[in-house]
């Protein structure tokens, strides 16, 4: 068969160098009524009001978050003891959050309300300290009535997400490096560690810098089998590993407008393998929607940077001319196009995970399969990032196409994302991955090989047997 | 107090490998550091050795193993040209202080190491290297010797008080 191989054109990354170098500002008080910050000052969940916010000089979006739940202005820089919103443990992180909680002298929660609880990473227990961990946590959530959502909902991010647990101008932490995510639904959200926690149960509040913004400013239309995933590849692979730390991330630009609520999620997920605090993408039409479905009483309300706000840093991407991309192993910055590793041998193909485990991801994959069959010497692990999503491509016969096609199919869950329950690699395996790290190790032995590429992309490699060009099946 | 040092991008997933993290206990967990990395390491670590690393020390995961499998192992202080956000912090809630070294590359492995707080500086081989100060609001968490013990002392947090850092 003649195939006609498309020439992969790198994608376009100008740097634009700070915003004032491109937007003059004037002198640095000049006063500005900010557009957003004095509207809406209602929490869309709790209704509490907020105070109203004075004008403030042009402020990024993050900025904004920060001055709005504060009632004053805040400024990128400023270390702030800021109130948290919502805050999620799991299997992994929880016990030791709840075990620090106690040593600081913790009683009572600060609202059972505001804690999404919930088992995701060695699911169904998967050796018997899981097993102990999970009964410990248990105990806790009837102890302090926090609604316990088991292992029976899917990834915590995936879960918080479509259960309207974060809504623009929130401020939100996870005990999960990937809580960056929730910035797809117009939150500043990041990820803490367990000590952080327990002061957030406590507390219900933290010690937040606020970070600095670089905003990215997409355009064009994707071309066919290339989407979200190989635009945040491409990012992280022009970014680095730590070109974003202590950074917010902000995703804007027709591009993003035009990108569903599960597109934006990969693009936020990815933020931190940049080191940045959160991936954001100014809430619009879109966000709204998405959340008018998950939570009553929802008022939109305008939340964007200030056309002159100050910037770190801003990119241009132009995605039309952008092709299919892979992280190889064993940085997440070490990005090349699908063509320079088309035809590496693979023995395993992970399509799951927080990053990529969403219905549409599915049936992205499920395009490029078709009815045929993957190759024999491919295990292929097909993991839905929560039931929803795997109720939803259940409904739609996508899951029936992944068996027929040999795939093993799992109950949602984070698998073999991060090498801690089943789908190990031996040494001097290689795994073909749609989650986000391809660190040393991450999915088994420390001689194993993790890449990372889109659902398309896993697809078609699982096809081959060889990493593959989605375009050329 | 011999340093140990390690390249740029040391992720939590070298430090403790994802199937160790249903331990909590930090002398467990530092059996396990480094495993697969560097495995001389969990065997020939010392009360007081210093870890000396290249940028993004720490980067991946936000789980609190990681700094623990190194406090465990006696370590106090991690010196980098650059720390991951998320481990920065929880090395300071453990107990560990990390320190910013803009020249940690030329400091060399296995070399004596002496830390000199005060001065701003660490002492190597005879040479001296430049260290930067912890930021303001977490010297107070790391003179209370870790967030722990600050949280203990507070009845409660006022919000949406700050300053500079
Ligand atoms: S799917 Fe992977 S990255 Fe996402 S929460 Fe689970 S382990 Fe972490």
């Amino acid at each position: 068969m003649g195939k006609s191989r498309t020439i992969a054109k790198d994608l376009t990354v100008k740097r634009l160098g700070k915003i004032s170098e491109i937007f003059p500002v004037r002198a640095e008080c000049t006063m500005k009524f900010s557009r957003n910050a004095a509207i809406s000052p209602q929490n869309t969940r709790t209704g509490k009001t907020h105070t109203l916010v004075k004008p403030i000089m042009a402020a990024t979006l993050v900025e904004k978050i920060f001055s709005r739940r504060c009632g004053h202005p805040v400024r990128a820089g400023e270390v702030i003891m800021a109130p948290v919103d919502a805050a999620m443990i799991h299997d992994i992180t929880g016990p030791l959050a709840v075990q620090k909680f106690r040593e600081m002298g913790g009683k009572k929660v600060f609202d059972p309300g505001k804690i999404v609880l919930l088992f995701d990473h060695q699911i169904p227990a998967d050796s018997l300290p899981a097993a102990e961990n999970h009964v410990f946590l248990r105990k806790f959530a009837i102890e302090q009535q926090i609604e316990n959502l088991d292992i029976k909902e899917g990834i915590c991010h995936q879960v918080v997400m479509e259960r309207g647990r974060t809504a623009p101008g929130e401020i939100i932490v996870g005990a999960d490096s990937h809580t960056c995510m929730y910035g797809a639904a117009g939150a500043f959200s990041t990820g803490i560690g367990s000590t952080d926690m327990g002061f957030v149960l406590k507390f219900g509040a933290l010690y937040f810098r606020v970070p600095e913004t670089i905003r990215l400013d997409i355009t064009g239309n994707f071309p066919t089998r290339v989407g979200a995933k190989d635009l945040i590849l491409a990012i992280a692979g022009k970014i680095g590993a730590d070109g974003a730390t202590y950074q917010a991330l902000e995703f804007a630009g027709e591009t993003m407008q035009k990108m569903d609520m599960p597109g934006r999620m990969t693009c936020c997920n990815m933020a931190v393998e940049m080191g940045a605090k959160v991936g954001i993408v100014p809430p619009d039409t879109v966000t709204w929607e998405y959340l008018k479905a998950r939570r009553k009483g929802v008022t939109p309300f305008p939340l964007e940077s200030d056309r002159d706000a100050t910037f770190s840093a801003r990119h241009q991407i132009d995605v039309s001319t952008l092709s299919p991309k892979v992280a190889t192993p064993h940085n997440v910055d070490q990005v090349v196009d699908v063509g320079k590793v088309a035809g590496t041998h693979i023995d395993q193909v992970f399509i799951g995970s927080c990053t990529n485990g969403r219905y549409e991801d599915l049936a992205e994959a499920a395009e490029v399969l078709g009815n045929r069959k993957f190759h024999d010497d491919v295990r292929v692990l097909v993991i839905p990032a929560s039931r929803a999503e795997y109720l939803k491509a259940l409904r739609a016969g996508i899951i029936e196409q992944f068996v027929a096609a040999g795939a093993l199919v799992e109950s949602p869950c984070c698998g073999p994302c991060m090498g801690g329950a089943f789908g190990l690699l031996a040494p001097g395996e290689v795994s073909l991955s749609t989650s986000n790290r391809n660190f040393k190790g991450r999915q088994g032995s420390s001689e194993s090989f993790v890449y990372l590429c889109s659902p398309a992309t896993a697809a078609a490699s699982a096809l081959r047997g060889e990493i593959t060009d989605p375009r050329e099946v | 107090m011999r340093t140990w040092k390690f390249g740029d991008n040391i992720d939590t997933d070298a430090i403790v490998p994802g199937r160790y993290l249903t331990i909590y206990d930090p002398a467990t967990l530092a059996s396990h550091a480094f495993e697969g990395t560097r495995d001389e390491y969990a065997k020939q670590v010392k009360e007081g050795d210093i870890i000396v690393a290249g940028r993004n020390f720490g980067c991946g995961s936000s789980r609190e193993h990681a700094p623990l499998a190194l406090s465990g192992a006696g370590v106090r202080f991690i010196i980098a040209r650059s720390f991951a956000r998320i481990f920065y912090r929880n090395a300071i809630s453990v107990g560990l202080l990390p320190l910013v070294c803009p020249d940690a590359d030329k400091i060399p492995d296995g070399s004596e190491l002496v830390v000199q707080m005060n001065e701003g500086y660490v002492v190597s081989g005879g040479k001296r290297y430049a260290i930067e100060p912890v930021p303001g609001f977490l010297q107070e968490i790391v003179n209370a010797g870790g967030l722990v013990e600050y949280a203990r002392r507070l009845e409660e947090v006022k919000t949406c008080t700050g300053s500079r850092s």
